[in-house]
């Protein structure tokens, strides 16, 4: 019973870590529908930023990873021009081509991360990383609680965002109705590129925390394509505390699997449990439209 | 039409005869391997087309299919010891009913969450058979070939051979879809799968149809794979590769029509596989990236759609 | 409509056949080449590396131990009176490309010795085209690729010796410590479950109770729960074997969770903490984790060789970007142009079967011991060393270098320390 327990606790913080490296995605391709396969590759990218930042300064990885932030904001921006430029504008079925796209530029980062860094796994060092902390019998990795938190942080925040502000708004409406956007005066791809800029510069922290919660290696983000992406869709596109919860059902089930039949069959529950959601409610749990 | 179908099967019948003839002439085994793998994705990239070309159904789990196909092999080899010919057919059958269990799928999911539902796919049954220890599990199993048979006289030789005939297999199916009602039918479907509908296109039938087909020819490719590498793992099996360089291809060919996955095929392959022999570093990967990327950016319509608009702009000027 | 399609179709056909015509001409093409090999020119020696994907950590150091041995003997000369060179293809770490490579060496290449690629899984496949060949090759860490294929012209330049002796040593060390009862981690990928196979076989001749068993898939992130649950059967030995970004993430989780007082002896199998980087950023998380190792820095391991060769290595390394210290793989990709050095030099001739008549009967010096084969073409004795990490401490690769951080506890002539137990009292 304490071990059910302990996997309830493990597995809610273990989600929290997965819904905060997808909700950039839950941003680019589940408001701006933008097919983001190298949506990981930009993640392992950013957690090399951190790790340079860290190893040469000796800076706090979290802090690192919120001074590349304004960085990967303009990486954003200029992949959604570019992306724009070539398959919205010209309105074709982008679809295929919009994946292929992206596949194409996540190889690409992942050869340019091998040529500079070398093939071997990185980590970074900071105080909660290897501790944990004691409660009666349970102890929790300090790491994981960093991950709570600043999946807690990055929901608020991006929900505030998109419901408080001008611009937040305007996302939103992007998202549901680019024509109205027009008639009301605002550029619709002024605002997607901005949305872009925001959900690559989220990364810029997740990629923080990815290489704060394990080590990472330049083809990493391989495993991670199916992780984000299957978080996004089961929680339906562009709810940001849908997705965070998502993430967290996704990382419950993973760890009572571990727990009570065995690790090697928790990749299988997880993605039956998408393909469960994906047949009974294809909007998803907590979807926008049908 | 019909002048075109003859010279079709003459074309096919050549290419046979062609292959069958190197494995007589040539004493080197290079070309063989190489071109096992070469012949192998255009067959894939083909198979794929009749599902992601003509319905714009996206399926992201090549690799499932491949690996399923590879297993079924090495199941039946160890069970029964199956000749070749049965572990194809009995592949192609299981692919059926996987293509199948996808076509089920499309009835509630398009576009990209059809997708992801195939990368899901792929997960579940790599997690499946990483676990059936049966066939190795994840610590990967060695087989050993049977003694080749005539008129072979090395059974990679005879592999090659076999996926050449593999090719003509699914290019003349995929060419007979895209000339029948099928095709049209897919066509319709995937430009506006409701006004299909309405219009009496029978939507449900067709993609179940298409599915089967190319779920069927998929896992059949695969299946010599067992025999080619005498050596199964899943992490090979599966690899991400099969599905991501699929897709590559068909669309650097193009999948307006049936050609475009087989030149697109053998552009990429052979690619590789020179590069894999030159340059044979990181940059390896990098090629295929950068050419992903300027494809679908420059080329939107593959290599077929720049060389129409080449011959159509040839032509205008002669006039 | 119909019309387009048929000229579309006619002009394929024609490409169809261009293309297989072509194919016969680059073909027939390379045979050609080869009638350019004189007397005189180089010794080729082939092989495959993984320099790209998840076992590019391995294979990049790897062959630069190999690339050092070639620097070396041709600057003695070379062999035969004849250079030598290596022709490298990079098989980006998977089975399915090594067979091609391998036939492009032997067939087109015409390489005059192979070497097989770092690893167990895209060696598999060359194994049954080398064997039909009559072709000898050294392996090159592989685990146990020959037990079933059974060919006479195999050496494998790993320590491993037997395929139990690897668990057997590691549980004996745990079962002196007093050891009754052992629990098994393993990663669901290939080394690791070939490992834990043996460990298994070897825990139920010597009827160790196995109180815990379970394998966990690739890249999984957290390992908290795993280690919970295996704290929970309260194991005295903890045999785990497992791949470079796991090794990492379970020895956090075990300092994040603890494994209980009961454990006396922990590691075995864990893949990656021979790695410069992995060891760097573990730090004092590696204290009392007693892990196997291929060679290390203490005095017992300094043969003829050795001590020339980690200077010229440590230069190379850091332009190469590869791992700085280089222990696990890198002195045997020198040992392997060792052996065939020596064999060469013995029989005068690049003939393979006499190579492998000498390989198989003699005992040859190499900068990483002795090394004799058994009939299997695997070590006769295994060399595989258990370690146990001892007072190391975090960010510094360089403590490494120096003897005392890693003590050699089997086998017995290379030993150089005692086991500290049980596992907790050894991590302070």
């Amino acid at each position: 019973m304490d071990l059910l327990l302990d996997a309830v606790v493990t597995g809610v913080l273990l989600g929290c870590f997965y819904g905060a490296v997808s909700l950039g995605l839950s941003v680019s391709f589940g408001l701006l529908d933008v097919p983001h396969v190298a949506h990981p590759a930009f993640l392992v990218l950013a957690s090399y930023g951190v790790f340079i930042i860290n190893e040469q300064y000796g800076i706090d990885p979290l802090i690192a990873g919120l001074l590349i932030t304004p960085l990967f904001f303009v990486f954003g921006l200029i992949a959604y021009r570019l992306y724009y430029e070539t398959f919205e504008k010209r309105g074709s079925d982008a679809g295929v081509r919009g994946i292929a796209f992206f596949f194409g530029v996540a190889f690409i980062i992942e050869v340019l991360i091998i040529i500079q860094f070398g093939v071997d796994q990185r980590a970074v060092t900071a105080d909660y990383i290897g501790k944990s902390w004691r409660i009666a019998d349970t102890r929790i990795p300090y790491r994981m609680l960093v991950a709570f938190a600043v999946a807690a942080a990055l929901t608020i925040v991006l929900t505030l965002y998109l419901s408080r502000t001008f611009m937040g708004r305007a996302i939103r409406a992007v998202a549901q109705d680019q024509e109205a956007l027009r008639l009301m005066g605002a550029n619709p791809i002024r605002v997607k590129q901005w949305a872009f800029g925001i959900a690559t510069a989220v990364l810029g922290i997740a990629g923080a925390l990815l290489i704060i919660v394990a080590p990472v290696d330049p083809t990493l983000d391989r495993a991670y394509i199916g992780r984000t992406f299957c978080v996004v869709v089961m929680a339906g596109l562009g709810s940001m505390s849908g997705t965070l919860v998502a993430a967290i059902i996704l990382g419950v089930a993973e760890t009572i699997v571990t727990t009570m039949v065995g690790a090697s069959w928790a990749p299988a529950i997880s993605f039956a449990m998408l393909l469960g959601v994906l047949a009974v409610r294809p909007q998803g749990l907590f979807g926008r439209r049908s | 039409m019909k002048r075109s179908g003859a010279a079709f099967w003459i074309g096919a019948a050549a290419f046979l005869a062609v292959a069958f003839v190197m494995t007589k002439v040539i004493g080197n085994q290079y070309p063989f391997f190489a071109g096992y793998v070469i012949l192998q994705f255009i067959a894939l990239a083909v198979a794929w087309s009749i599902l992601g070309g003509y319905a714009g159904y996206v399926n992201f789990g090549t690799s499932a299919f491949y690996g399923v196909g590879v297993y079924a092999s090495v199941f039946l080899v160890k069970a029964f010891g199956a000749p070749l010919p049965v572990q194809i057919l009995t592949a192609a059958a299981i692919g059926a009913l996987m293509g199948f269990a996808l076509g089920l799928l499309t009835l509630r999911m398009q576009g990209i969450f059809f997708s992801i539902a195939t990368i899901a796919l792929t997960i579940i049954i790599e997690t499946v058979v990483t676990n059936w220890r049966y066939v190795g599990g994840a610590a990967g199993i060695q087989i050993q070939r049977p003694p080749v048979t005539a008129p072979f006289d090395n059974y990679v030789q005879l592999l090659f051979f076999i996926q050449a005939v593999l090719v003509v297999l699914a290019v003349a199916i995929s060419r007979y879809i895209q000339n029948s009602w099928i095709g049209r039918g897919l066509q319709a479907l995937k430009d506006d799968e409701l006004a299909a509908e309405c219009s009496g296109v029978p939507t449900l039938r067709l993609k179940l149809l298409a599915c089967v087909i190319s779920g069927a020819l998929l896992c059949a490719v695969g299946a010599p794979g067992a025999m080619y590498l005498q050596y199964a793992d899943p992490s090979s099996a599966f690899n991400l590769n099969y599905s991501v360089s699929t897709l590559a291809m068909s669309l650097i060919g193009g999948t307006a029509h049936w050609i475009g996955p087989v030149i697109g095929a053998i552009v990429l392959s052979t690619t590789q596989q020179l590069l894999t022999v030159t340059i044979s570093s990181e940059v390896n990967v990098l090629v295929l990236g950068v050419m992903l990327v300027l494809f679908v950016v420059g080329a939107p319509e593959g290599i077929i759609g720049l060389a129409r608009r080449i011959f159509h702009r040839s032509n205008e000027g002669r006039e | 409509m119909t019309k387009k399609v048929t000229e579309a179709g006619s002009i394929s056909r024609r490409r169809l056949l261009t293309t297989a015509s072509a194919g016969a001409a680059l073909a027939a093409s390379p045979l050609g080449i080869n009638l350019l090999q004189a007397q005189g020119a180089p010794i080729r020696i082939g092989m495959s590396m993984p320099q790209t994907g998840g076992l590019a950590g391995g294979g990049k150091p790897s062959l630069l131990g190999i690339e050092i041995w070639r620097d070396d003997v041709n600057a003695k000369g070379g062999l035969l009176g004849r250079k030598v060179e290596l022709v490298v293809y990079d098989d980006k770490s998977s089975a399915s490309e090594t067979p091609a490579i391998y036939s492009k060496l032997i067939d087109v290449d015409k390489v005059d010795l192979l070497f097989a690629p770092y690893a167990t899984v895209p060696t598999a496949p060359i194994m049954p085209l080398v064997k039909q060949r009559g072709l000898l090759l050294i392996g090159n860490f592989s685990f146990q690729v020959n037990s079933k294929v059974g060919h006479d012209m195999w050496f494998n330049n790993a320590p491993w010796g037997p395929a139990d002796s690897w668990a057997a040593s590691f549980l004996d060390i745990g079962q002196k410590a007093g050891g009754k009862s052992m629990a098994l981690l393993s990663a669901d990928q290939e080394f690791a479950q070939n490992l834990a196979k043996t460990a298994r076989e070897v825990a139920g001749k010597r009827s160790l109770p196995v109180v815990f068993d379970q394998s966990y898939p690739p890249n999984t992130v957290e390992f908290s729960s795993i280690i919970r649950g295996l704290k929970a059967t309260k194991p005295d030995i903890v045999y785990v074997a497992s791949y470079p970004p796991d090794s990492a993430g379970i020895l956090r989780a075990v300092n994040e969770i603890g494994i209980g007082g009961s454990v006396k002896l922990f590691g075995g199998g864990m893949v990656g903490l021979q790695f410069g980087s992995v060891m760097e950023s573990m730090g004092s998380l590696l204290n009392g984790v007693v892990n196997y190792n291929s060679w290390l820095p203490e005095k017992s391991m300094y043969f003829d060789g050795t001590k020339a060769f980690f200077e010229k290595y440590t230069k190379r390394a850091v332009e190469a970007k590869v791992d700085p210290l280089g222990y696990y793989l890198a002195p045997f990709g020198y040992a392997s142009g060792q052996l065939v050095e020596q064999a060469i030099k013995a029989t005068n001739s690049l003939d393979q079967k006499g190579l492998a008549k000498y390989l198989r009967e003699n005992t040859h010096q190499t900068i990483v011991g002795p090394i004799a084969f058994s009939p299997d073409g695997e070590r006769k004795e295994t060399a595989v060393l258990q370690a146990q990490f001892r007072g190391v401490t975090d960010k510094n690769i360089e403590q490494f270098r120096s003897s005392g951080k890693q003590v050699i506890l089997f086998p017995d002539n290379l030993k150089s320390g005692e086991l500290v137990a049980p596992f907790e009292a050894a991590r302070t």
